[in-house]
């Protein structure tokens, strides 16, 4: 690595020497292309052909796979604290009572309303993953937010817009929903040729893209501007030999860096928090009887 | 010597003017959430759901603005 190109090489998914994660996916079980050849035979020369792996060796990388732990620390953890309940209850149900109800009373029961009890296992699983996998940020051994690789947070994001559109299709059908949504009622017909564009391009195209982005942006952001601190302040401290300037200067930002990450594990909450509610008020609002 | 080299977009210094109006956007919403819990704390559930929804409405051209950001040569 050039010096002098340290953050650039940090983006461009070089192996940094900081130990620090990079963004780039790295395939946990890559098969290496082969090269096959066919002998000379008569007058045709002899010829090689390099096959490249297929995308089935390499899909499963290091990012997939913290997803998937992420869904099976979830499902531990609710296994656990379901475990045995009792009427007085003990620390670990006292644990996960408090979470449930925090979802259920202050999410789905405040923000969807009527019939909100259908909703809240679908609710608690988001909230949970989302959290977990924002942790992974913080956590040693993985140190990268899953979602800031900005695919899975499109999954999410989909599934979303299936759940309120698929809840408001099947209460009230699909044209009636269609036009509950695009035109609300007590304006004044000539309008319509303009709110109606407007707003299907915000109930049905911007509301699943600003949840994938928002989810994206927040964790990419601070990951990078982590990655930055600690992958800076250290070139800052150890590369640059006989300036106190820039040693110090290395060591302070090495030492915000852990600040900010105290902000990343708010962020990791707030982010999972603001994305279940905006699903239940998604959903809210596709069942709501006037609009 | 070059100690740092900058190299890259200036669509970032586009981005971080864009953020200025979302930024003044969402405060106004919890402020107001704020000044309206003070008054009338068993309000808090009504206006909260709709403070979301506005939040998600501001916040949405903050995040237009990251999209554009990337996309954007």
């Amino acid at each position: 690595m050039a010096p002098g190109s340290v953050g650039l090489a940090l983006l461009e998914g070089e192996v940094p020497t900081f130990g620090v994660s990079v963004f780039e996916s790295t395939p946990l079980f890559p098969s290496a292309g082969w090269t096959a050849c066919h002998p000379a035979s008569g007058e045709a020369p002899a010829s090689c052909a390099t096959f490249q792996p297929a995308w089935t060796d390499i899909w499963f990388t290091n990012h997939i796979c913290q997803a998937v732990i992420a869904a099976a620390v979830v499902l531990l953890f609710w296994l656990i604290v379901s475990r045995r309940l009792k009427v007085v209850p003990s620390k670990r149900q006292y644990v996960g009572e408090f979470l449930y109800n925090m979802l259920r009373n202050g999410v789905a029961r405040d923000v969807i309303g009527t019939n909100y009890q259908k909703y809240v296992p679908w609710l608690v699983a988001l909230f949970t993953f989302i959290v977990v996998n924002n942790f992974f940020g913080e956590f040693f051994l993985f140190m990268f937010p899953t979602f800031s690789k900005v695919g899975f947070a499109w999954a999410l994001a989909i599934l979303s817009w299936v759940l309120y559109n698929a809840v408001g299709i099947k209460k009230y059908g699909f044209g009636k929903y269609l036009k509950k949504m695009t035109m609300p009622p007590g304006v004044p017909w000539p309008l319509y040729i303009l709110i109606i564009p407007l707003e299907f391009l915000s109930n049905f195209i911007t509301r699943p893209i600003t949840l994938a982005l928002r989810l994206f942006a927040n964790l990419f952001s601070g990951h990078l501007l982590i990655m930055i601190f600690v992958a800076g302040g250290t070139w800052l401290l150890t590369y640059t030999k006989h300036n106190l300037v820039y040693n110090l200067a290395g060591g302070l930002s090495v030492l915000i860096s852990f600040a900010i990450f105290a902000l990343e594990l708010l962020v990791a909450f707030l982010q999972a928090y603001i994305f279940t509610v905006l699903t239940a008020q998604y959903v809210s609002s596709a069942l709501s009887e006037e609009h | 010597m070059t100690l740092f080299e900058i190299v890259g977009s200036i669509n970032v210094i586009g981005y971080a003017l864009a953020t200025l109006g979302p930024a003044i956007g969402v405060a106004w919403i919890f402020a107001s959430v704020i000044n309206g819990t003070a008054r009338q704390p068993e309000a808090r559930g009504a206006m909260m759901s709709t403070a979301w929804v506005g939040f998600a409405v501001v916040e949405a051209l903050a995040l237009f603005g990251v999209a554009l950001a990337f996309a954007i040569k």
